[in-house]
């Protein structure tokens, strides 16, 4: 136990009242993950169309369409990753700060790695026609985005899974140790598999109501373009029938409220058969009535982000609750000690002006 | 004390922030809040006489605009914050629980300025191509984004300001009374000329790129440079506001004469960079007026680095004004809060302090010669708890042999002579009174000799300091 650190938190009160703070990291926080997997997924598909437009020059059509989203959904990503940041910043101060410090130096590269990743896309985007000859090397430049992109959420992860655990801490030695942490390469698969599926809806959206002149001059048919879009959510998304319960089991157990966290995880695997069945239904459709389910499919996908994002909150709260007792415990007492402190050297009780 | 301390011991930590911070300043003041009204003036001049000329060269510059503020503008807005809450999550902390709401209600206007700046962008070529009216809608778009530009930064200014001087904060801890400190006007009123024309002389530098050399070139040049000059004397004007109302906020931290000495001295320094920033824009946008031609690239770069310079220099009156604390009078830069002292001074930082900071293979190298082990092992355990106080109470302005470090001061101070605990202890009791930047020795004195022990061991230790990041902590057992 007493290996356990048990800090004080910053002595202020939270600026607001705790279910104000939770819904709002709740609601940006799954904002700005969706956008985050439009943006990773959108990133992996241009590189894979990219490659096939090698030998059919449409694809590369297609690649630079897709291209086209990267950038716009990477503005509002960022954008909508601060207010998240700020709430977690209030809730869990203690957790997070003491993450970052313990994995700094791969916290703070996140900020260059962006910079890089987004002026990349930048010049691949602006610059499609000009490197038309240079092929290779602009193959190359989304090939590193999405290397860059795959490593970000690694150190996302390593955070949020090691603010969970103040019994690794102590042992905890740079950010590859807290990498080795259990559960956090099955989470990361998991986000992964989901960038993706979600790009892949996106895909959808994108060429369902696109006139046909604009569709035409991409060398697919709507049909083709909206079963891609469903084929690339639908194949991630059945691995994830492997993947999300692997990521579930190790999750190290806590002592109270497992049932309700297994309750939403069983209730969001039920609607992602739901979904599922859905998505394989459309792939199969013909032309005249491909498309049909997508509104069906988006809300069931929203109640699945919902769910793992109340899943997510819920177990975090088990995890950190008791300990978060202690460290208001402890800060209370703290507090008491330093004001009885003050008395002693200003009988009037105002704090002293040290020395 | 109660997080892991992320250290740099080379460059020191306060360098990974001002780096950040720079930068963001920069990208903000001279692509955002100054660039954009620049570019709508433009595009609305480019209207007004018709000439489409101005309207493809505001573009042109709205677009390089566009690809660095929302890469390494937003980017390293995030990256100030990360790099405080690393270096020093008790200020950050303490500031995010006073002023959600404000950073908050910045966010949001934030959002509203990516949006504008992705619509103004985005819909340029095609609003153009609507005809008159829709232009004319376009530029209002500019304006308004220009706007929001201002207003993001005039959020973020209180907070700043809030940081130097809490003023009323102190007494009733509201939100609006830490807004409302008496820094605020001033800073706000000398930040935007001068985001004006530093953007004026970005524009300038890109207008030598993208216009040919022809007498369009001539009026761009001239146009932008008399913005600029429009500006200029309003630095000087507000500038000075800024700094007479520093006295003011200074003088609950007056008590160190030392302090005013070296106030005075970055005054002189700073009116003197002020008047060399001043002439250096006149001069070079005279030749831009009545010279354009004449003008090489280079010679832009001139203004914009004294600029520089200046905002840099300015940016240090903080230092004096916070002096010692990170938040005034309620938080020094330790992270300590002045209220805490009483406590640490008598029981000493240690007692509280939640981790230790493991000595490295290499920082336990030096010791003494003709030691028994048993001796030995004892005295690693004394230049072990002084390494923790170090970090707890000295870490976070000072490495050990790099940037501000301590054994670099020590030697200047002392020589080769032994730096024994006899020797350096005296200093640190009294270091505020010699250096007002530093915070009182918060420990008590049995760390100070501890730590007088440590400093010794650095005189023939010259390993590195690992932080957190790297080598981990150790979790104090509590006390029973
Ligand atoms: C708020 C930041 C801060 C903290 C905390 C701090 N110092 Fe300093 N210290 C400074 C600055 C700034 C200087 C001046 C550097 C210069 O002039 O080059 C300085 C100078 C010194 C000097 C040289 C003094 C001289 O007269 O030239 C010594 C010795 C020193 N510090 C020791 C310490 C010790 C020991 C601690 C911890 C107990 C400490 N400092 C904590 C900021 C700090
Ligand atoms: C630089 C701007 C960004 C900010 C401010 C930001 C903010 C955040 C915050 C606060 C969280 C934690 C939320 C929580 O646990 O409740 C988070 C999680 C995450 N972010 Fe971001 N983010 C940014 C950019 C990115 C980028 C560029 C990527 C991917 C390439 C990314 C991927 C992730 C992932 C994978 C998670 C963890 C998801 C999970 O827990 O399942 N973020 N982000």
């Amino acid at each position: 136990m007493s290996d356990i650190p048990v800090p004080r938190d910053i002595p202020l009160p939270l600026p607001a009242s705790e279910p104000v703070l939770v819904t709002v990291l709740i609601v940006f926080f799954l904002m700005h993950i969706a956008f985050v997997n439009f943006m990773v997924g959108g990133t992996f598909m241009t590189l894979w169309y990219q490659l096939r437009g090698l030998k059919e020059k449409r694809y590369d059509a297609l690649a630079h369409e897709i291209a086209g989203t990267i950038t716009a959904n990477k503005s509002i990503a960022v954008v909508l990753g601060v207010g998240p940041l700020l709430a977690i910043n209030t809730l869990y101060t203690v957790y997070f700060y003491t993450a970052n410090a313990l994995t700094g130096t791969f916290w703070i590269s996140i900020i260059p790695l962006v910079i890089v990743a987004f002026v990349l896309t930048y010049i691949h985007k602006y610059l499609w026609k000009q490197m038309e000859t240079w092929k290779v090397f602009h193959i190359g430049l989304i090939a590193t985005v999405s290397l860059i992109f795959s490593f970000i959420p690694l150190i996302f992860l390593t955070n949020v899974n090691l603010m969970l655990f103040p019994e690794k801490w102590g042992t905890v030695q740079g950010f590859f140790s807290a990498l080795a942490l259990p559960n956090v390469m099955p989470r990361y698969a998991h986000f992964i598999l989901a960038c993706p599926a979600m790009a892949g809806l996106l895909i959808v959206w994108l060429f369902r109501r696109r006139d046909d002149a604009d569709i035409a001059s991409i060398g697919f048919t709507r049909e083709e373009l909206v079963r891609k879009g469903y084929q690339w959510a639908f194949w991630p998304t059945a691995a994830q029938f492997i993947i999300g319960p692997l990521a579930l089991i190790t999750l190290p157990p806590i002592q109270n409220l497992q049932s309700t966290v297994l309750g939403v995880f069983a209730l969001s695997i039920l609607v992602s058969l739901w979904m599922s069945r859905l998505m394989f239904v459309e792939m199969r459709r013909p032309a005249e009535t491909i498309g049909k389910s997508f509104a069906s499919i988006c809300i069931l996908m929203l109640v699945i982000v919902v769910l793992m994002g109340a899943g997510r909150h819920i177990y975090r709260e088990a995890a950190v609750g008791p300990h978060r007792e202690l460290v208001r415990s402890k800060t209370k007492e703290y507090m008491e000690k330093v004001g009885a402190a003050n008395k002693a050297l200003t009988p009037d009780g105002a704090a002293g002006a040290p020395q | 004390m109660d997080f892991p301390i992320f250290h740099l011991d080379i460059l020191g930590n306060r360098w990974l922030i001002a780096t950040i911070a720079i930068i963001h300043v920069l990208v903000n003041h001279g692509l955002a809040v100054g660039m954009m009204p620049l570019v709508a003036a433009m595009e609305w001049y480019g209207q007004k006489k018709g000439d489409s000329r101005w309207d493809a060269l505001a573009y042109r510059i709205l677009f390089v605009s566009f690809l660095v503020t929302t890469t390494v503008g937003a980017l390293t807005g995030v990256g100030i914050w990360l790099s405080v809450s690393l270096v020093n999550p008790y200020s950050i902390g303490s500031l995010i629980r006073v002023f959600f709401w404000a950073w908050f209600t910045e966010w949001l206007v934030f959002i509203t300025e990516v949006c504008l700046i992705l619509a103004y962008t985005l819909s340029w070529k095609k609003w153009s191509a609507r005809g008159p009216e829709y232009k004319t809608k376009h530029i209002k778009l500019g304006f308004a984004l220009g706007f929001f530009s201002w207003v993001t930064m005039a959020i973020i200014v209180a907070i700043l300001g809030f940081m130097m001087d809490p003023g009323n904060w102190l007494a009733d801890r509201s939100f609006w009374t830490g807004v409302m400190n008496p820094l605020y006007l001033p800073q706000l009123a000398f930040r935007t000329p001068l985001a004006a024309s530093l953007a004026g002389t970005v524009a300038m530098f890109l207008i030598l790129f993208f216009t040919k050399k022809d007498g369009f070139r001539l009026e761009a040049l001239r146009s932008v440079g008399l913005w600029t000059l429009f500006f200029a004397p309003f630095i000087l004007i507000t500038g000075w506001w800024y700094y007479s109302s520093v006295p003011e906020a200074m003088k609950d931290n007056l008590g160190v004469s030392l302090g005013t000495l070296q106030f005075a001295d970055w005054q002189d320094k700073f009116l003197r960079i002020a008047l060399f920033t001043v002439v250096t824009i006149l001069g070079v946008v005279q030749v831009a007026i009545w010279r354009p031609h004449r003008l090489p690239k280079i010679a832009l770069i001139v203004p914009f680095a004294s600029i520089l310079w200046m905002t840099g220099h300015f940016e240090r009156v903080r230092e004096f004004i916070r002096k010692p604390y990170i938040i005034g009078q309620y938080m020094y830069a330790n992270g300590l809060r002045a209220e805490d002292y009483a406590l640490l001074q008598r029981d000493g930082v240690l007692a509280y302090a939640t981790y230790s900071n493991p000595l490295s293979e290499d920082e336990q190298s030096g010791l003494p010669e003709g030691l028994t082990p048993a001796e030995q092992a004892a005295l690693l355990v004394e230049i072990q708890q002084g390494k923790d106080v170090f970090m707890d109470t000295c870490s976070r302005c000072h490495t050990s042999h790099g940037v501000n470090g301590m054994s670099v001061h020590l030697q200047r101070m002392f020589g080769d002579q032994q730096w024994t605990p006899e020797l350096t202890a005296g200093y640190i009791e009294n270091m505020h009174y010699a250096q007002p930047f530093m915070p009182p020795f918060p420990g008590n004195k049995e760390e100070l000799w501890l730590l007088g022990v440590y400093l010794e061991h650095l005189q023939h230790n010259k390993a590195t300091i690992p932080g957190s990041q790297s080598a981990g902590v150790i979790v104090n057992r509590p006390p029973q």
